[in-house]
């Protein structure tokens, strides 16, 4: 019935793929969003300009917990190069759902922890100040 | 968990009616009639506060107190007007006791900046609660910093009441002010404001009632609760956003610098000084919004035809017609008051497994607007372990239907989360 809340969101939502603490972790990084108090923490393990291992812990909306989770089972691996081209329209096509404004920023919460884990990037995807 | 509710109040209001001066309430969203249950956010508009503003636009706008002709002194007079009607509302002795703000929140900034600032020194104490909204909590946090000040912060108890006996033992120990919202936009308890009010001044604190919730929804009289400031935004009230009114008695007023310094609030000015207007004008630089104002005197005609002990009767209605309705749902749990004694129309609660903000969402594809979030009440969140909650809140123009369709869209929500 709902466009939104698409099985597979729902799954990820449920059942969240590589969460929990990362022994290890070599980046960590903890983000929140104001608005709705979605909380966010994103752990990595880096060795040699590449993604060993990631996972993610939080609480939050549906939506911003599902799209940490597809994340994280997209950058497992990657190298940074290619985790650094990951940008904001990225990872709302990647959900697959229409997302509203209101809704943007949960979705795009893992993101930006993970950004922060990786580089120590603070700002919003997609509303980073171009130099 | 069961409830047990006083007898709900049988509503007198003609909500059909009512519902027709509302151009709003019969539109559609995504072709489903949309049932607004964000009143403590904001309030819908009825067309005669629309047609009052419409007027002076189309028919003698000019600025208000400066022309020496008619358009100007027709608005003049329409704005004064609506001090007095507002002023009548609250029962203020005088209606240069009040100062029209855009909103509560810089009603609260007004009195924090030029009476706070004068009167709160380093070491005094500021008692407040957890219930308040972000707009009477942070400028006194922030007051207090600046002066050295400390802020004291009264807890609820499990229902979401006021606990009484630490506001009392706080008070004993000596408060310079008392910021205590009279209702809470959180979870629609009803502080008891008079006997607070007599307490924190027997122990020499001055008191400041948020009445951004209570305004709107019940009668209030400001001499009965014996406050020394009250606060309140129109736009919660049937009147625009912009609209908002600052109560304060004459001898504080009196002794206050003006908040915002400029045109309209000066009675002379040389290069070297000036003197301020009288009351309340001296707090009201440049050119205030009168349209809105005027519109909030619209909107207290409006509530006042209609009568606010009905309009608060009619939502209790809705309260009790609605609370065990939601706590019978298995995985709701909804937080406040779950009897009607000394609550208001306003309903938070979370389902078990949805957040507030999915809940919300799929409120919205049925049209159904409530709020999903903080409702600017963090540390009232923080007390209650949760991030967020879910609110609907109601008003005069709610029916029996809007709370059965809330319902509805619970069980749709628990159906797409597989709850």
């Amino acid at each position: 019935m709902d466009d939104m809340y698409r099985d597979y969101i729902l799954d990820h939502y449920k059942n969240p793929r590589n969460s929990g603490e990362l022994p290890g972790a070599t980046h960590t990084y903890h983000d929140s969003n104001p608005l709705c108090g979605d909380e966010l923490t994103m752990q990595l393990k880096i060795s040699d300009g590449h993604v060993d291992d990631v996972r993610f812990s939080g609480k939050g909306c549906a939506i911003s917990q599902a799209s940490a989770s597809i994340l994280t089972e997209e950058v497992k691996g990657k190298s940074l190069d290619e985790v650094r081209a990951i940008d904001r329209d990225h990872v709302l096509a990647n959900l697959g759902i229409p997302i509203s404004p209101a809704r943007v920023k949960c979705a795009l919460l893992g993101l930006k922890a993970l950004k922060g884990a990786a580089w120590g990037l603070t700002a919003w995807p997609g509303e980073e100040v171009k130099r | 968990m069961a409830v047990t509710v006083r007898a709900a109040p049988t509503s007198r209001l003609d909500v059909a009616a009512i519902r027709a001066d509302f151009p709003v309430l019969s539109q559609k969203v995504r072709g489903k009639q949309v049932v607004y249950l964000d009143n403590a956010a904001t309030s819908q508009k009825p067309r005669q506060v629309i047609e009052a503003m419409r007027r002076v636009l189309e028919e003698h706008n000019a600025n208000i107190h400066r022309g020496v002709y008619e358009f100007s002194e027709r608005t003049t007079a329409a704005f004064e007007e609506a001090r007095a009607k507002v002023a009548r509302l609250l029962n203020a002795p005088s209606e240069r006791e009040v100062i029209f703000v855009r909103n509560a929140t810089e009603g609260v900034n007004l009195v924090a900046y030029s009476w706070g600032r004068e009167n709160i020194k380093a070491g005094d104490r500021i008692v407040t609660t957890v219930l308040e909204h972000h707009s009477d909590f942070v400028p006194w946090q922030q007051l207090a910093k600046d002066v050295g000040a400390q802020v004291v912060v009264i807890d609820i108890d499990e229902e979401g009441r006021l606990r009484r006996d630490q506001l009392s033992a706080e008070l004993r120990q000596g408060a310079k002010l008392l910021a205590i919202t009279h209702t809470s936009n959180g979870l629609g308890t009803v502080n008891p404001v008079k006997e607070i009010a007599a307490e924190a001044h027997a122990a020499g604190a001055t008191v400041v009632v948020d009445a951004a919730q209570a305004v709107p929804h019940t009668p209030v009289d400001v001499q009965d609760l014996g406050a020394d400031f009250l606060v309140f935004s129109g736009h919660k009230m049937l009147a625009p956003p912009g609209s908002g009114a600052v109560w304060g008695r004459t001898a504080l007023l009196e002794e206050m610098r003006p908040f915002l310094y400029g045109g309209d609030m000066i009675s002379r000015v040389t290069v070297s000084m000036t003197e301020w207007n009288e009351l309340p004008w001296k707090f009201e630089a440049g050119t205030s919004s009168y349209v809105d104002a005027i519109g909030l005197g619209a909107a207290v005609d409006y509530l006042t035809d209609v009568g606010l002990e009905r309009i608060h009767e009619h939502e209790l209605s809705l309260v009790g017609y609605l609370l065990p309705r939601l706590e019978e749902i298995p995985g709701v749990t909804v937080y406040g008051p779950k009897t009607l004694e000394d609550r208001v129309g306003v309903v938070s609660f979370n389902i078990e497994g949805i957040h507030p903000h999915d809940v919300a969402t799929i409120f919205d594809r049925e049209a159904v607007c409530v709020r999903a979030g903080h409702h600017c009440n963090q540390p009232l969140m923080t007390r209650l372990g949760v991030p967020a909650t879910t609110r609907a809140s109601f008003y005069l123009y709610n029916t029996i239907e809007e709370c059965d369709a809330l319902v509805g869209v619970v069980h749709s929500a628990k159906k797409v989360f597989g709850i």
